[in-house]
């Protein structure tokens, strides 16, 4: 099984999907769409069962990168086919192979141009995927800026209202903040004199150019993050986005942000991280207290979402960079236990969109009445969202107040407020959509949960149980990577 | 010495002219479609020619061949094919066929570059201009009965004729200096005084200019949206992706070679040169409502970029680096496939008699015509320079060079520049796939032949797989710049 190229497998299976929906051949419309929805589905959901080989296969007690593929591609240019997983990339991968399938079923709805549609979710799913495996710095631009296209498409041709200038704007405001980390790439693959980015990681770059380079890659992961105050693409690219864009959105794309700083800000760049993590610090409670409030204000469901998506980046962004294992353990829960959340709670709220043709807020009420099963769905995902103890959300955001605690008290009495902000945020939200008496008549038309939709959330709220009871099946694979990360750290940061 | 072969490529293409425009004469305009298939087979030919043969420099020190100019040799004549198949869809039509001189003209065109190329010495370099302008002027003008394209004949010809009297002024004072017309005789000249006299200095300074004007770097780029504009489309893609080959590259060998020694001069004006393109370029594209005009503009930010990978020098060496002029070949095809590719499918589209010119023209193309809107979104998304696709390539060894030979402003110069540029790229995306279209269907498509949907399905599949097999064209160029640059 060694020399077996699963990442390869896993990365490509969706690229035969794009081509087999590319060559499918004419015929009856709406034949046509059911074949494409068919073939797409199962090119996603063959790669999902494939990836699920990876925390089996994966030697946690190792550690380090596996499942290695190395091949030439330029050669005479340094530039190498390589790629891994370790502890941390592992769980992205698989958050991206399950969340593609779910997105596809929820974009079952669209029916305009569906089969470009499903073919544009698979090609994001490559990208993705090759993002989180890719161990070569050329690979790894490659694969991060490739994501633009197919989501700018997604966006722009299958979103809202405003999905022109949702799509322009996530597209340049990303690209923005990707070439600057171009230049720096450029800058370190020269003084290292190697693309290899486990070879980078164990090089040390002169203090004053780790500061330059360090600000290049800030620029573009806290756009992708989005760390305040570089966030404001995100509300308009979701509100804009359809359903399944949303969810891929919130649930992978965001992570590719955390991804980043921890991979690259932190592994290849600690002593200028640690000289940084201050003003991290800084925005991302800004982002927390401040995603919250907003949040509060929103009348439109996803646009409330969408801000609290903000808010627990903060959290992310604050556990990663206090600098402790406490912080980046909850991180990482705090990025797979959001992956899930939201991924769910855009669900549900494509779920009201499809029946109402609205999200919002004022225009509901009382949904509880009349939907009972998507009720307690829903309340679970809002319990979740907030942290309640038992679901996902609360392992990660705990770990993360921890780490902030043993960095500086004042950043988690902070970051508690927060949490406080968030669960009112949140559970307002679920009073004024899901409590009271259903007056109007669109509310009251409403059927409840479809088997399809109730598919859709069964295995989110599982795998949300799941983390938040049982966290250890999921940071036990993550647990030497993150142990030797914050032990690298904080060795300079008693240097310092 | 003369020895005939070292040629061969150039008179392959020569006597296929001649024999061509014989059978024009002769056949009169039904043979329009057959000299045209016939010209785009001969340069191929040629170009299979052009990969053969020995290296070495014939007809007196005049005329140079080796494996750099074998490269842009090839990719000359395969691009100047491919532009041929694209115009019988335009200049044709049910009517009234294309007429033979078209071809004869791009073939006549396309030799004064080849000699460009191979040029190695001022005189044989300055007639392979000439011969090429001589072409070109009158393509430009080719619809005579069309105001616009007279317009810009006469346009293209007055200040082209200024450019090649500027240059010309430069040369004789090069030569004043050096003593000899050849390229050797500047570089001996160069060695034995390190002290640049001044008059040197000024010739230098105005062969630049006349190179700044052929290949439209700012400010010296005035010509360029109106010649694209007015000329016929299949010209304006001509225009647009060939003469860049053979300019750039020529200015590469002059920089590269005789005149290293002179790179305190001519590095400045180039940085200057290239950070105006690359700003007006991405800026101006932006407020363009007709295509021509956006591709002028993409066209001159692009050759700023470009000019960036000339611009680096190695440092160890001295000389000009060769992984800049690495990126320069790397991403001349690129260029060159996505600018034909993209002329190539406005030539496909009408607007009832009219050619389709404005952008708005193209809204809801995605759904009227899927396959010519998805190589056009390939290839538009590829010159943004979004990975994976073949844009990115280039983009990405040319700014590379200039982050290894430190000049850390112009590379970032580079990547803000493409993001601004990436707005109107997009903005045209934007109008094929998020716009629906308003009104009665007024874009159809035109017949075309299977040569033209070859050149646009395989311009679509060069940019979209490039990633996966990149090494020939990058291997290639990196083997062209080393022979060129290293002893």
């Amino acid at each position: 099984m060694n020399n077996f190229p699963l990442l390869s497998l896993i990365t490509f299976l969706p690229l035969v999907g794009v081509m087999a929906l590319a060559l499918l051949p004419r015929g009856q419309e709406e034949k046509q769409v059911k074949l494409a929805r068919l073939i797409a589905l199962a090119f996603a959901g063959v790669t999902f069962v494939a990836s699920l080989a990876l925390p089996f296969l994966y030697d946690a007690t190792a550690g380090g990168f596996q499942f290695i593929e190395k091949a030439a591609w330029m050669p005479t240019m340094g530039l190498e086919y390589h790629r891994g997983v370790d502890g941390i990339s592992l769980w992205f991968v698989l958050l991206s192979t399950l969340l593609t399938p779910l997105a596809m079923v929820s974009g079952f709805a669209v029916k305009e141009r569906a089969r470009s549609f499903m073919a544009a979710l698979l090609l994001l799913e490559v990208m993705m995927i090759g993002m989180f495996t890719a161990l070569d710095f050329f690979l790894f631009y490659v694969f991060f800026e490739g994501v633009l296209i197919p989501m700018f498409l997604i966006i722009g041709v299958w979103g809202g209202e405003r999905r022109v200038y949702a799509a322009m704007k996530f597209f340049l405001y990303t690209f923005l903040g990707s070439v600057l980390m171009l230049v720096a790439i450029f800058a370190m693959v020269i003084k290292a004199g190697s693309s290899d980015m486990t070879a980078l990681m164990g090089f040390a770059f002169p203090k004053e150019m780790a500061v330059w380079l360090w600000l290049a890659f800030f620029a573009s992961f806290a756009v992708k993050t989005p760390l305040w105050p570089f966030h404001t693409w995100l509300p308009d690219a979701h509100v804009q986005a359809p359903t399944a864009g949303s969810v891929i959105l919130a649930g992978v794309l965001l992570k590719m942000g955390g991804y980043g700083f921890i991979r690259i800000s932190l592994q290849m760049l600690p002593s200028a991280s640690a000289m940084f993590a201050p003003l991290v610090v800084a925005l991302s409670l800004i982002a927390i207290v401040y995603g919250s409030l907003v949040a509060l204000a929103q009348t439109d469901m996803k646009k409330l979402i969408a801000y609290s998506s903000v808010a627990h980046m903060g959290y992310v962004t604050l556990g990663i960079f206090s600098g402790t294992r406490e912080g980046l353990d909850g991180a990482m829960m705090v990025m797979l236990s959001h992956g899930l959340v939201s991924a769910a709670l855009f669900l549900g709220v494509g779920v009201v969109y499809e029946r109402t043709h609205t999200r919002a807020i004022a225009r509901l009420g009382g949904v509880a009445s009349v939907m009972p099963r998507f009720a307690s769905v829903f309340m679970v995902l809002t319990l979740a969202a907030v942290g309640l103890p038992g679901t996902s959300g609360f392992v990660g955001e705990f770990m993360a107040m921890q780490g902030a605690w043993l960095m500086d008290h004042r950043a988690a009495a902070v970051a508690a407020l927060g949490i406080v902000l968030g669960a009112v945020t949140m559970l307002w939200l679920y009073a004024r959509v899901f409590f009271g008496v259903a007056e109007k008549a669109e509310v009251k038309a409403m059927p409840d949960l479809t088997w399809r939709e109730a598919a859709l959330f069964l295995p989110l709220l599982f795998l949300i149980l799941w983390m938040g009871l049982y966290p250890t099946t999921f940071t036990r694979v993550m647990d030497s990577d993150v142990k030797h990360l914050a032990l690298s750290i904080q060795h300079l940061g008693e240097e310092k | 010495m003369i020895n005939i072969l070292f040629a061969l490529p150039e008179m392959t293409v020569a006597c296929a002219a001649i024999a061509l425009l014989l059978i024009g004469a002769f056949r009169g305009e039904k043979a329009g479609g057959l000299v045209t298939s016939a010209a785009a087979v001969s340069l191929l030919a040629a170009a299979l020619v052009a990969l053969g043969g020995e290296s070495g420099v014939a007809f007196f020190g005049m005329f140079a061949v080796d494996d750099y100019r074998r490269f842009v040799k090839v990719l000359l004549l395969i691009a100047a094919a491919g532009s041929l198949t694209l115009a019988p869809a335009f200049l044709g039509g049910e009517k009234k066929g294309i007429k033979p001189e078209y071809a004869v003209l791009v073939m006549l065109a396309t030799l004064g570059m080849m000699l460009m190329i191979s040029a190695h010495d001022w005189m044989a370099l300055y007639v392979g201009l000439e011969l090429q302008n001589l072409g070109l002027y009158v393509l430009t003008a080719f619809q005579r009965e069309e105001k616009r394209s007279s317009e810009a004949g006469l346009k293209y010809f007055m200040l082209s004729a200024f450019s090649s009297a500027i240059m010309l002024f430069g040369l004789s004072l090069l030569y004043g200096f050096a003593g000899g017309t050849g390229f050797d005789d500047v570089g001996k000249m160069l060695a034995q005084n390190p002290a640049l006299p001044i008059g040197f200095v000024v010739g230098l300074v105005f062969v630049m200019a006349g190179f700044a004007l052929k290949i439209s770097a700012a400010p010296f780029h005035m010509w360029t949206p109106d010649v694209y504009e007015g000329a016929p489309l299949p010209v304006t893609a001509f225009l647009a992706a060939v003469p860049k080959i053979a300019a750039l590259s020529l200015l590469a060998v002059v920089l590269g070679g005789p005149l290293i020694a002179a790179a305190s001069v001519w590095q400045p004006i180039l940085i200057v040169l290239a950070v105006a393109s690359m700003a007006l370029g991405s800026f101006a594209g932006l407020l363009q409502k007709n295509i021509k005009r956006l591709m002028a503009y993409s066209a001159i930010a692009n050759v700023g970029t470009m000019l960036v990978g000339l611009v680096a020098l190695d440092p160890a060496r001295g000389g000009m680096s060769v992984l800049g002029l690495q990126g320069v070949l790397i991403y001349l095809p690129v260029y060159c496939v996505a600018t034909l590719g993209v002329f190539g499918v406005m030539a496909a589209l009408c607007q009832g008699d009219a050619p389709v010119e404005s952008t708005e023209a193209l809204a809801g193309l995605s759904q009227t015509h899927p396959w010519l809107a998805f190589v056009m979104a390939a290839l538009l998304f590829s010159l943004a320079g979004v990975p994976p696709l073949a844009g990115f390539f280039g983009k990405y060894f040319v700014l590379l060079a200039a982050v290894k030979a430190e000049l850390w402003p112009l590379a970032l110069i580079g990547v803000l520049a493409s993001v601004v540029a990436a707005g109107y790229y997009l903005r045209l995306i934007k109008i094929m796939y998020f716009d629906k279209k308003e009104g009665e269907a007024l874009v159809l498509a035109v017949p075309r032949s299977y040569a033209h949907n070859g050149v646009l399905a395989l311009a679509a599949l060069f940019v979209v797989l490039f990633v996966l097999w990149p090494a020939p064209v990058i291997e290639g160029a990196r083997l062209a710049a080393e022979r060129m640059l290293l002893p």
